[in-house]
């Protein structure tokens, strides 16, 4: 039996400390497998930082599989024959070429060209879809809606309960609970399949950039589906999963994190503190072959004047996180060219790897970190000399492979 | 496909589209007009109300220019006045009422015929501050400073030049509601409130409101036709100024098509080619102009897929409800007013700003006051073509008369009508029995007939926020928008409404500008 506070005492015994957040659909389970009760909230709802150990549990979504919670996550329905020509002008991939029954990642921007936030699209129907974004994001979809008569807009988030199961062993799991053909869902696509008195979508998607996929249910079967997954997959070394592991798994994947990586522009005040696209590496959805969208105009100009900051993979010298740590042109930290994102030791890849912003000019150079660390309240200054990557941190074949190899 | 290619197709013939088709042909460029109506004004069109009797929306020319007559020869082209100026009558109730006429005040107390010479002195020096800015594309904020920033110099040079006296109470006033103005220099109820008329009327306020009243009354003023602060009478109406413009415009090459409504704007690799007719046609040219008004312009004919998500909803936000009706009365006999000679005058009825500002209450809340402030104009007693020898028309203005009256138009057309006459009969006992046909278009008829949202007499509010560079809206403050080849040259486009065709000269000039 796994150590779990429920066994020490029973959940009316935990003193209850109302925090004013929700529990999400799942909670009943998710709550007593909270060791220390470690919750951050989420969009109104209680999200696990760690059930009882993150290290465990990261190594969950690379050795066997992790399953988070992703209920919390804001969801909208845009519904209605402009829900393509709406959605198409408002994010910058092409809307219309999107096919039914996938999910596109997918980027929004203010006129100005600065990222709002970014998200997953699904496309539903053809003029359904459903759009997931960790952030609320209501305002500008309304905003975004002025002029198409046809589509509504609804939020969505309190319709379906969610949870990613990620890692080599999830779809051997999703296979074992029964989800007959699972295998064949090529990444991104989304597959319907009838479960317990309803249905359940599964999208081969998530964010630790592993093998893994997303299950999205009505919340009156979230706990049925939580026991199922649990019991079925106590052979697949199956792990509850926070956000603290999260974290790290997306950081190795090359994922962006609002508020970590880029600042939303809505919420910016200072001018340069919002960000472009191509500041975050994200040229490649943005699509200038498929017309008009909101931005493209700044988006345009700014791509060819091609000064603007770019966000580096970098792989650092050491083994000491390089976080908060400013970056340097030269050894001797003379001339400051930018700063630290997120950052990391990865366990995986063996490396001590960061996102890091830098000025334009100055990303084809040398680049040092300034690392600051401690030992045993000392502390340590470092300067070490960053790798920049191309590829991300990790990205093993089976999160590609179709259908991938059970393990 | 119509396969003949224009530089320009010009969407609406109101008297700015026909102005810019004008200037632009004068410089040799090819020019379609395309109207939707069968005739070609706008709120500026001459048409048969009622059997012999003729009318247009819009009825005097306090802001129309010497240099647009004389720049699209419209004098040859047979555009004429029937009367120079007309005097302003405020009427009593007691049958003592106050005219002003030749820069004079007469029928007041003594003090407010002086303090009106200082009041007609500082207008008209502001008047000639703000003539730096009407005639002239706006400047543009750029992230660093300005572009196209002659103009701001101009005006700043202008506002200097007032001396620091009247410049500093050029800054105090610009801003101030009319009663304000009116309380500083006058103290006859009647007269105030006959004065505070121009402050106010096509835009969403009264004597109390604050923000653009002072500004409203200098683009009253921009015209020189008689002289500042002038009320010209065109002959024939305005339609008369309109087939001049039209004449003019041919003369030059333009072609003009009416009964000819544009469906949408033809939009291929994000730049405008053409527009598609309601008719299924599509014709092409290098410049699209709307003279439509701007929630048109955007909305509908282009559509906001061609637009960014912030600036489509600028364009949303504009105030387009207008709050002005308008009647037309054909009389079988010449109307009496009491204690009037001859009402050939622009005659304010609204006995005190009170009254004027009861009236917008109502309207504010989507009601209808039972007490109509009106501006009321026989036009047939300088014009003998409105109607038969002996017979009469009256042009009025009603404020206030909400667009989106609370159970909507039809419950209340009827009451309107009679309110009005009522408010007449007041000053003018017989004048009931004297009408044979009567014309009431409300802001909603106005919307329908002449394809203006929310019939607004500015195509939306004349306002600080939406004036010079930022009218419409900031990105679209230069006539040309977002999308390369659409422009605007409306009454929604700087400098705003009234007849003065400014927009459309302006827009012509910007685009013939920008080819060099
Ligand atoms: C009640 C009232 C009284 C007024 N009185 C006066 C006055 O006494 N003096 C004064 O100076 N001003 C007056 N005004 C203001 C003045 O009439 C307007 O500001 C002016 O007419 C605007 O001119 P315009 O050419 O920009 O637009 P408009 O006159 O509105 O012309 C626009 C034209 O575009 C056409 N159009 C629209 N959509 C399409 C389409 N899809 N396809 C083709 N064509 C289209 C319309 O049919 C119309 O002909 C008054 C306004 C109102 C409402």
């Amino acid at each position: 039996m796994p150590l779990t506070i429920a066994n020490l005492l029973k959940p009316e015994q935990i003193a209850h400390v109302p925090n004013g957040s929700l529990g999400s659909p799942f909670h009943e389970r998710t709550s007593p497998l909270n060791f220390n009760q470690a919750w951050e909230e989420w969009n109104g709802f209680l999200a696990a930082n760690y059930y009882r150990d993150e290290h465990l549990e990261y190594f969950s979504t690379r050795n066997t599989c992790g399953v988070l919670d992703v209920s919390p996550m804001n969801k909208y329905r845009f519904k209605g024959p402009d829900a393509e020509a709406m959605l198409n002008r408002m994010v910058t991939r092409d809307v219309t070429k999107h096919p039914v029954n996938t999910v596109q990642y997918n980027i929004w921007c203010t006129d100005a060209g600065r990222i709002i936030d970014d998200g997953t699209i699904f496309r539903l129907s053809q003029d359904e879809f459903m759009l997931t974004c960790a952030e609320p994001n209501m305002d500008w979809f309304q905003l975004a809606k002025v002029g198409f008569d046809h589509v509504d807009i609804t939020d969505m988030s309190h319709e379906l309960a969610a949870l990613a199961i990620q890692g080599p062993t999830s779809c051997a799991l999703l296979k074992a609970m029964g989800f007959k053909g699972i295998e064949n869902a090529k990444p991104f696509d989304i597959v319907k399949f009838p479960y317990l008195d309803g249905e359940i979508m599964i999208s081969r998607t998530g964010f630790t950039g592993d093998l893994g996929y997303e299950l999205w249910i009505d919340p009156k079967n979230a706990i049925a589906l939580w026991d199922d997954v649990f019991s079925t997959g106590k052979i697949f070394g199956v792990q509850p999963l926070g956000l603290e592991s999260l974290e790290k798994a997306r950081l190795e994947a090359g994922f962006l994190s609002p508020y970590v990586d880029f600042h939303p522009a809505l919420h910016t005040m200072d001018k340069g503190n919002d960000h472009s696209p191509f500041e975050m590496a994200l040229s490649w959805i943005v699509n200038f072959n498929k017309g008009h969208f909101t931005g493209r105009a700044a988006l345009l100009k700014e791509k060819q004047a091609g000064k603007h900051r770019r966000l580096l993979k970098l792989d650092i010298e050491g083994n000491k996180a390089a976080e908060s740590a400013i970056l340097y042109r030269d050894a001797a930290c003379q001339k400051q060219i930018g700063y630290v994102t997120s950052a990391m030791w990865s366990p995986v890849v063996k490396a001590n790897i960061a996102l890091g912003l830098v000025e334009g000019k100055y990303a084809d150079g040398p680049i040092y970190a300034e690392v600051y660390h401690q030992k045993e309240l000392r502390w340590i200054r470092k300067v070490c000399k960053c790798t920049k990557k191309t590829k991300p941190f990790w990205a093993p074949a089976r999160a590609k492979q179709t259908p991938p190899a059970d393990t | 496909m119509n396969n003949k290619h224009y530089d320009a197709i010009i969407i609406g013939g109101g008297h700015n589209g026909l102005a810019c088709a004008g200037y632009l042909a004068k410089a040799g460029k090819k020019v379609l007009v395309l109207e939707a109506a069968e005739q070609l004004g706008g709120l500026g069109a001459t048409r048969e109300f009622a059997p012999g009797f003729k009318a247009s929306v819009a009825h005097t020319l306090p802001q129309l220019t010497n240099k647009l007559v004389n720049d699209l020869q419209l004098r040859k082209h047979g555009f004429e006045l029937a009367a120079n100026s007309l005097a302003t009558v405020a009427l009593s109730p007691a049958g003592q009422h106050i005219t002003i006429a030749n820069g004079e005040v007469q029928g007041a107390s003594a003090a407010d015929a002086e303090s009106y010479q200082a009041y007609k002195r500082l207008l008209g020096r502001f008047a000639d501050t703000m003539d730096a800015t009407w005639h002239k594309t706006p400047p543009v904020m750029t992230d660093g400073g300005f572009k196209d920033a002659s103009t701001l110099g101009m005006f700043g040079l202008k506002v200097r030049s007032l001396g620091k006296t009247d410049m500093r109470e050029f800054m105090r006033m610009i801003f101030l509601p009319a009663q304000d103005m009116m309380d500083e220099f006058f103290e006859t109820p009647l007269l105030k409130a006959a004065l505070s008329w121009d402050y106010n009327v096509g835009n969403k306020l009264a004597p109390r409101s604050p923000n653009n009243a002072v500004l409203n009354q200098l683009l009253k003023m921009s015209g020189d036709m008689s002289g500042n602060g002038e009320l010209p009478l065109p002959k024939g109406g305005v339609g008369g100024l309109i087939n001049a413009l039209a004449k003019s415009a041919k003369a030059y090459g333009a072609e003009i098509r009416t009964g000819s409504p544009v469906a949408s704007v033809i939009v291929q690799d994000m730049q405008a080619t053409g527009v598609s007719l309601e008719n299924g046609e599509s014709i092409s040219a290098n410049h699209i102009i709307s003279n439509t008004d701007p929630k048109t312009s955007f909305f509908k004919l282009l559509g906001v897929q061609h637009l960014d998500v912030e600036f489509t909803q600028r364009i949303n936000r504009l105030r387009m409800n207008g709050l002005v009706s308008k009647v037309h009365l054909a009389l079988n006999a010449e109307p009496k007013f009491t204690g009037l000679n001859k009402a050939n005058g622009r005659i304010i009825i609204a006995p005190t700003m009170q009254y004027i500002e009861n009236a917008f209450d109502q309207a504010k809340y989507k009601g209808l006051g039972e007490d109509l402030a009106l501006e009321v104009i026989v036009p047939s007693l300088h014009d003998n073509s409105l109607a038969e020898a002996g017979k009469h028309v009256v042009s009025i203005q009603v404020q206030y008369t909400p667009y989106d009256i609370a159970g909507g138009w039809d419950a209340h057309r009827s009451t309107l009508l009679e309110n009005v006459i009522k408010t007449l009969e007041q000053y003018a006992p017989d004048i009931r029995s004297q009408i044979v046909a009567s014309e009431l278009l409300t802001p909603v008829d106005l919307e329908q007939q002449f394809r203006v949202t929310g019939g607004h007499w500015h195509h939306g509010e004349f306002a600080i926020d939406a004036w010079w560079m930022n009218r419409p809206a900031y990105g679209a403050s230069q006539y040309k928008s977002p999308v390369a080849g659409f422009y605007n040259c409306g009454a929604g486009s700087h400098p705003g409404g009234g007849i003065m065709g400014a927009a459309g000269a302006n827009a012509a000039n910007y685009i013939l500008k920008e080819e060099k």
